[in-house]
């Protein structure tokens, strides 16, 4: 999922420092999982700018709402029929779902309650961490299931560099060598011929680094 | 036990202190409160095994927002008395009443008493 963070409230106060009423909308998706945006979230903020406005000596009107997601028409529809009567939105979705509420809601000010991190993993309870980079060319068939590209500090394709020390990368004593990981999964499955295989240079033009990326399914346009 | 405790307190009754969440703590500054301590059973003797860990947790947390906002986190308290320990209840609301007192009302409130007297 995509994981996220809530802002500093002084910067989001910063936002909506003129305005007296605003539209809070949360995601009932990634950001709820990740305790960033979801309808409990939404109702912390709120609490805390509206306290954080009377103590200046101004009131807040907020209005709540948490949708399915931001990210699909349908959802960011349901709230056509309010939205005009606010001065702004800030949304508490990932990066998408804000950009998506802008497009759709042109003449409203849109402002981000989080920041997007990473597509990533709850490892445990309070622990997030990152996983895939969506690089468009996933290569988790040949590396045991473990992504050399999100976990090697290096994005390395064939093998652990000289700073990899037991099994630990050499930039943080915390983080776990990616290719010492696929190493010990290879052996595991008792594919470690799979690891002399050489990984040609990777197709970069299908990650971010290509430009802005596109999906189209001809089948499903209508 | 008929103790005396000061009659600034009012008391929210709750199965576990695990129940209470940050939006509680954040709507009772919200309505005016001054202060808020969250009084759990001692640690290690949740009947629940962990809700006053959880507590005091959402307790750390709720205290940090406080700060972020300007009311302060230190209006707010977590304190563990067993069930039965009357006298360390009337003492802990006791140093809970003098403790806001010193800080003095809600920051909240002052700024719309200030704004009427100006």
């Amino acid at each position: 999922m995509i994981v996220a963070e809530r802002k500093p409230i002084d910067e989001i106060i910063g936002f909506i420092k003129n305005y007296k009423k605003i539209l809070l909308v949360g995601c009932n998706e990634c950001v709820t999982v990740c305790y960033a945006g979801g309808k409990k979230e939404v109702g912390i903020l709120a609490s805390a700018l509206k306290m954080a406005f009377k103590k200046e000596g101004k009131e807040l009107e907020i209005e709540e709402v948490t949708l399915e997601r931001q990210c699909d028409h349908e959802y960011l529809e349901e709230i056509r029929s309010i939205i005009d009567q606010y001065e702004a939105v800030v949304s508490l979705a990932c990066g998408v779902g804000v950009q998506f509420m802008a497009e759709k809601y042109f003449s409203t000010p849109v402002f981000p309650g989080v920041n997007t991190c990473f597509l990533g993993v709850t490892e445990a309870s309070g622990v997030w961490t990152e996983r895939c980079q969506a690089c468009g060319q996933c290569i988790l068939g040949q590396t045991a299931g473990i992504c050399p590209i999100s976990r090697c500090a290096k994005r390395l394709l064939n093998g652990p560099c000289g700073g990899s020390t037991n099994g630990k990368c050499e930039i943080s004593k915390d983080l776990d060598c990616a290719w010492q990981l696929i190493i010990d999964r290879l052996k595991e499955l008792d594919r470690l011929d799979d690891y002399e295989e050489i990984m040609p240079i990777k197709d970069w033009s299908t990650e971010r680094a290509g430009g802005p990326r596109k999906v189209v399914r001809e089948d499903l346009k209508s | 036990m008929r103790l005396t405790y000061p009659d600034s307190i009012r008391i929210i009754r709750l199965p576990c202190t695990g129940k209470v969440d940050v939006i509680h703590m954040m709507e009772a500054f919200q309505k005016g409160a001054d202060g808020v301590y969250v009084a759990g059973c001692l640690e290690g003797e949740c009947h629940y095994l962990t809700g006053n860990l959880k507590a005091k947790k959402r307790v750390e947390y709720t205290k940090k927002l406080l700060d972020e906002i300007g009311v302060g986190g230190e209006r707010l308290e977590m304190h563990n008395i067993a069930a039965s320990d009357g006298p360390r209840f009337a003492e802990v609301a006791k140093e809970m009443h003098e403790k806001i007192k010193a800080l003095g009302p809600n920051p909240i409130k002052g700024a719309t008493l200030n704004k009427k007297a100006a």
